[in-house]
């Protein structure tokens, strides 16, 4: 007599391969995120239509000014005279960096232009004024 | 007969490498930022970089503390502003705009020209030293 060996077929999604999708995401976000760095100071950014992406988060350097003048480069307050100093040091460390000046939409235009001097003579002349989106 | 003994291959547990995993995944997801730094790139002039112009070539724009803008001494709103340039920059592509601020002008004033500038498409903006 034959026998019809009787497999009860197992029906389980396979979840072997889950480590390997979480290996993805985990890779996805290294390459994607940055650590965090500084805090900054808390500022209402202006907003602007034609606003671009910076190039690259390494090449940048962050610098801060609240609408009462006070200047934060890398969470640490800085007097108006001494922002040349800090971007230069930045400067001799990567020839290419970018600032992205996050100054509070308020900001008289004396400080902005007083942080522009700053950035002239410590030779950063690459500006970014961050901004957010606004529909035309 | 012979009796072969059946190696036993032993393997490694792995059912734990998905929650290690997991764990990396939450740390990153925590201590990370993606930066989505946007704005308006700029490049600054040099410092002693006085170029010689053709005073035929520069449009002036003045805005003041109210955030009023001036176009060549006649006032404008940011769209006539848009507009104007369009038009001067398609009968002199080498024009270069001036803008000069007060030292109370808003910084949103202030990019709202820039940015208005570049949608007419000026490529040469200049800034000038504001009135003290």
């Amino acid at each position: 007599m034959k026998f019809k060996a009787r497999t009860k077929a197992k029906s389980e999604i396979p979840t072997a391969s889950m480590p390997d999708v979480i290996f993805m995401l985990l890779v996805f976000f290294m390459v994607t995120t940055v650590l965090r760095e500084y805090e900054g100071l808390p500022i209402v950014l202006p907003s602007a239509v034609r606003i671009e992406k910076l190039e690259s988060r390494r090449n940048t350097a962050h610098v801060f000014v609240n609408k009462v003048g006070l200047v934060s480069i890398d969470d640490k307050r800085i007097p108006m005279s001494s922002v040349r100093n800090i971007m230069a040091v930045k400067l001799m460390d990567n020839i290419k960096i970018i600032t992205s000046l996050k100054a509070d939409r308020d900001t008289p235009m004396k400080i902005i232009t007083d942080v522009h001097q700053e950035f002239r003579h410590a030779q950063t002349l690459r500006v970014n004024y961050a901004a957010k989106t606004r529909a035309l | 007969m012979i009796k072969r003994k059946r190696i036993e291959l032993k393997a490694i547990p792995s059912a734990s490498m998905a929650d290690i995993a997991f764990l990396l995944l939450v740390f990153f997801l925590v201590t990370t930022t993606i930066s989505m730094d946007k704005g308006l790139g700029m490049v600054l002039p040099a410092i002693g970089e006085e170029i010689e112009v053709n005073p035929k070539n520069i449009t002036k724009v003045l805005i003041n503390t109210a955030g009023q803008v001036l176009l060549d001494d006649e006032l404008v709103s940011l769209s006539q502003l848009k507009g104007k340039i369009k038009n001067m920059l398609a009968r002199n592509d080498k024009l270069i705009v001036s803008v000069k601020t007060t030292p109370r002008t808003k910084h949103q004033a202030y990019l709202d020209v820039i940015d208005n500038l570049r949608q007419a498409g000026a490529g040469r903006i200049s800034i000038a030293e504001p009135d003290m």
